[in-house]
């Protein structure tokens, strides 16, 4: 993975006393490279630190993707906090994914990367955080996967951190989550350049990658903000497709665009991973109940859900509040009123940034 | 189903009275989260509040308040049995759609309630419905009856009969004459509020 070109992020790799680094599925990586972003500065009593952790398709440079709420005056204020942000481990922005180099085969692992649990990710994080000499976070706060990440921290390190906050999250996946799952990988799977996962060294299957994300894109707009967006509009296009009658919808463009966007940044064996990640994720795995599932964890909660999140209905947050309270834990929940859909933890949302900043602010 | 700050605060001193220290607290209809935080600061309390209102849920965060998002008339099954050693309704219960409910289920999550109610028999509000043949306006009830969030009034005689015909303990009663403590008889004419713990 240590390409020339130019990267906007650092990478540490991980030192080989440190290594193999075992998955909960058994599996080891003798190599570990992790790519962060930080913002912000450590203060002298290393007590300033939040852990952003991003949603499926994220990356480290969290002001980036999440303008709205990282950075100078924003409600996780990188002059206040030191923010750090790292790509997920089978992530494809920088992180030891299926697209590094195997040093068993000297091959890009492809999709014989051994598929990363939520509880991975987040143990190759706290490596991260000693790397950085933190010590304990203020808060592990994410969106969506981002989420879960959240939720893990607070069962796999409670000592780590203040307070995990879980914004339109779920602690598992529903049936209709993991179907839409089921059909975004089988739209990649059959795409001729597939090639059984064997495809770093020449293209990939772009069409079916995009026809996913195509897919994933209905699913984190609600369908007023769809109307909002597009309504029924028609315009003429002069792109080639097969599907071409001359003309189309604001919509069909709309997910065209997202889809070929998506495929120029996206590898698809981390789409089928990270897929697979979240299908496996239960939070309660192992527990008799979810509410003994949050038994050893000691920090706060926010939970915060959108009222028109079809795909994390705000149902799944009140399971998640309600658990919480009988495991007689401190939380704080509120469902916010949004037309926008799954995707509004990543849109301007004045009530969300409100709340998250002034949540930090009390537990500085 | 929310508290604003000045609706109510002149209970607060007493009720945080009655909550015995290092209890666990649970106050519906929290509002802004003052009483919570007093709690939490002066009895060393385990707080958690709910409330409806959006508004209130920043202002608890704004104070650290842990505060869930949630309708009083259904929320509560949310709730552990015996959970908390005291939950708490002030100026609330007139504006659920089932104070039965509520009630019942406050005396299951915890040992103990605390409720303060508005007394509707207050001889201002019976002088106004007799001689103006009007329902109340006062400084403690300023609604008109088309817009007020006060659904359920009762006076502190329906009060305790409702507390004697649900089989429960009504352990203590104080009364207030617009925010202080009164000790003058016949309290059902003379005072504007009571505040009562109750047990099962």
């Amino acid at each position: 993975m240590s390409s020339a070109k130019q990267r906007a992020y650092q990478l540490w790799t991980v030192p080989k006393d440190m290594l193999p680094f075992q998955l909960e599925s058994g599996e080891k990586l003798h190599e570990l490279e992790v790519a962060y972003h930080t913002f912000g500065s450590l203060n002298e009593a290393r007590s300033n630190a939040v852990l952003v952790l991003h949603a499926f398709s994220g990356d480290s440079n969290a002001m980036k993707w999440w303008y709205t709420m990282v950075g100078p005056g924003k409600p996780i204020d990188t002059d206040k906090y030191f923010v750090i942000c790292s790509n997920v481990l089978g992530g494809c922005s920088g992180t030891t994914g299926p697209a590094s180099i195997n040093p068993q085969t000297n091959k890009p692992y492809g999709f014989s990367f051994p598929i990363p649990s939520i509880r991975d990710m987040v143990r190759v994080q706290a490596l991260l955080l000693d790397h950085l000499n933190v010590k304990k976070l203020i808060a592990a706060i994410g969106g969506s996967m981002g989420g879960m990440q959240a939720l893990e921290w607070a069962k796999t390190f409670p000592d780590r951190l203040k307070s995990s906050i879980v914004i339109a999250s779920t602690t598992r996946l529903s049936p209709q989550n993991i179907g839409f799952h089921v059909v975004g990988r089988n739209a990649i799977m059959s795409d001729p350049n597939w090639n059984g996962g064997d495809y770093h060294e020449h293209g990939g299957p772009k069409k079916g990658l995009s026809i996913a994300r195509m897919l994933g894109h209905i699913t984190f707009l609600s369908e007023e903000a769809m109307y909002e967006k597009f309504g029924r509009k028609v315009r003429k296009h002069g792109r080639n497709s097969p599907l071409s009658f001359g003309e189309e919808h604001e919509v069909e463009s709309y997910l065209w665009h997202q889809g070929s966007k998506f495929v120029e940044r996206f590898d698809a064996a981390t789409y089928l991973l990270l897929t697979k990640t979240m299908d496996y994720f239960d939070f309660s795995d192992g527990y008799n109940s979810l509410e003994e599932a949050f038994a050893a964890s000691s920090c706060d909660f926010l939970i915060i859900s959108f009222t028109s999140d079809w795909l994390f209905p705000t149902e799944q947050s009140r399971d998640m509040y309600r658990a919480l309270l009988r495991a007689k834990k401190s939380v704080t929940f509120s469902e916010i009123e949004t037309n926008k859909g799954h995707d509004s933890f990543l849109l301007p949302n004045p009530e969300m940034e409100d709340l998250v900043r002034a949540y930090l602010e009390a537990r500085r | 189903m929310s508290r604003e700050h000045k609706q109510a605060p002149y209970d607060f001193n007493l009720i945080a009275e009655l909550v015995p220290v290092g209890s666990r607290v649970l106050d519906l209809g929290c509002g802004d989260g003052t009483l919570l935080e007093k709690l939490y600061l002066e009895r060393r309390a385990f707080i958690q509040g709910i409330d409806i209102d959006p508004v209130m849920i920043q202002r608890c965060v704004e104070k650290g308040v842990p505060v869930v998002q949630g309708n009083l008339d259904w929320v509560l099954q949310d709730f552990n049995d015996s959970s908390f050693d005291v939950v708490i309704l002030s100026q609330t219960l007139q504006v659920v759609k089932k104070p039965d409910f509520v009630l019942q289920h406050m005396l299951r999550v915890g040992k103990k309630a605390i409720v303060s109610i508005p007394n509707f028999g207050y001889w201002v509000n019976r002088f106004q419905l007799f001689f103006l043949g009007q329902m109340p306006v006062t400084k403690d009830l300023p609604y008109a009856w088309y817009n007020t969030p006060n659904i359920h009034f009762c006076t502190i005689t329906d009060f305790r009969h409702f507390i004697k015909n649900q089989g429960w303990k009504l352990n203590a009663e104080y009364f207030l004459r617009s925010g202080k403590l009164t000790k003058m008889p016949m309290p059902n004419l003379f005072a504007t509020d009571l505040i009562a713990i109750i047990e099962k």
